[in-house]
């Protein structure tokens, strides 16, 4: 399963209850459906930095970065390039 | 081509703060008969400009016999606190007393399991040492999240973001502060069959700058109309004392002192008084930006923390959602 796949299958799961894709677009932003919220991006960080073993830092916790789940699957691929 | 009227604190919060005053002591009576049927009004005094207020306002409405205050310090709390607050209670000359909570969150595990977080994010973390959470991001176009500031025995500063769990953990534990005391609040009103007062300001209210079920859970809010800097002109139209008049505004809450703004607004409460001003009355970035001295940028930052807030605590003041009316079985 691909980063993106697997980010977006815990964001359905954990955020929306459920394991239909199509309630996600992959380019859908967080902010913009009050999906997810300051406290919400704690719990995703948790998650990127358990999964994929990356650390983010403080200057990273960015909407460029972490804003849908196509922006996380490709900031996950810099930090492990 | 008219000109724009500069952005000012004086423009901004400018009231008739007698009228004001008579409107709220006649509102608050109006409360107490119509609404609530209650004989009086328990204040929760922590020293702070807003409770103080409320208590002076509550004893211009109701008179200083059937005002109640309760001054409810805990291991952390500050002297001068209490002092502030026994000064204001003899001021306005009410009925009052000081209970110390400290045993009653002693007793929940309050103050273990915020020491377990400090603990698990700095191993040394022991007897002799404080410490604070900071919230960061929100003004810098990152997303807000906070950092634990412990201080050590010699006085050296340790930071650390928290993570999820970490940071869910010391919130949770130290809204045990809040709720103990709302609980002791409750217990006097019941007693003395009178109404509480919740004491947040216009600020705090807006941006969910409370507990829920602890000091978001009240009556009646004769001052969450008020903006924070207009709270403090109320203090000094009624003459309260100087050293309320001039108290900083701190939560008192964490063994490390703490200003409100690096706990939760960002920017000294004038500044993001008028920053929710500006925001309210549809004032361009560019204009709250020379009001503050930033660029436009960073006052678009601040208008969507502002956003941010409001979407994130906006369940702290609503009823719980009931769930509609229930399928029939036909």
């Amino acid at each position: 399963m691909s980063a993106g796949e697997q980010v977006r299958q815990y964001i359905l799961e954990n955020f929306l209850f459920s394991t239909d894709t199509s309630l996600l677009g992959m380019d859908d932003s967080f902010l913009g459906r009050g999906l997810i919220d300051s406290t919400g991006m704690l719990e995703v960080l948790l998650f990127l930095e358990e999964t994929f073993g990356i650390k983010v830092a403080d200057n990273e916790m960015v909407p460029e970065n972490l804003d849908s789940v196509n922006r996380i699957a490709a900031f996950v691929a810099r930090k492990k390039a | 081509m008219m000109a724009t009227k500069p952005l000012s604190a004086e423009r901004a919060f400018a009231l008739d703060y007698t009228a004001e005053a008579d409107r709220i002591e006649a509102r608050l009576r109006e409360v107490l008969t119509k609404d609530l049927n209650r004989r009086g009004l328990v204040v929760a005094i922590s020293g702070g400009i807003d409770s103080s207020v409320s208590a002076a306002l509550a004893v211009r409405a109701v008179g200083p016999k059937r005002v109640y205050g309760l001054l409810l310090p805990e291991r952390v709390s500050s002297p001068q606190s209490t002092h502030r607050g026994r000064l204001l209670a003899t001021h306005l000359g009410i009925e009052h007393e000081v209970f110390d909570i400290a045993p009653a969150l002693e007793a929940l595990g309050c103050y273990a399991r915020i020491d377990e977080v400090c603990k698990a994010v700095h191993p040394d973390y022991g007897a002799g040492w404080k410490n604070k959470i900071v919230l960061e991001g929100g003004l810098q176009g990152r997303y807000n999240h906070f950092k634990l500031v412990a201080q050590d025995p010699a006085g050296a500063l340790h930071e650390a973001r928290l993570e999820y769990r970490q940071y869910l953990q010391i919130v949770a534990a130290t809204n045990f502060k809040q709720r103990v005391r709302k609980t002791m609040e409750y217990y006097h009103a019941d007693r003395l069959n009178y109404a509480v007062v919740g004491t947040p300001n216009r600020l705090e209210y807006d941006q969910g700058f409370f507990v829920k079920n602890g000091d978001g859970s009240a009556d009646v809010k004769p001052i969450a109309h008020l903006y924070k800097s207009q709270v403090y002109a109320m203090a000094r139209f009624m003459k309260l004392p100087d050293e309320i008049c001039n108290a900083i505004p701190t939560t008192d809450t964490y063994s490390l002192a703490q200003g409100q703004d690096e706990f939760y607004f960002g920017l000294p409460y004038a500044q993001m008084d008028l920053a929710l001003w500006a925001y309210e009355h549809g004032e361009s970035t560019a204009t709250l930006g020379a009001a503050l001295g930033i660029s436009a940028d960073a006052a678009k930052a601040v208008y969507a923390d502002i956003e941010a807030k409001r979407r994130a605590t906006k369940y702290l003041g609503g009823a719980p959602i009931l769930m509609g009316c229930s399928v029939s079985a036909d």
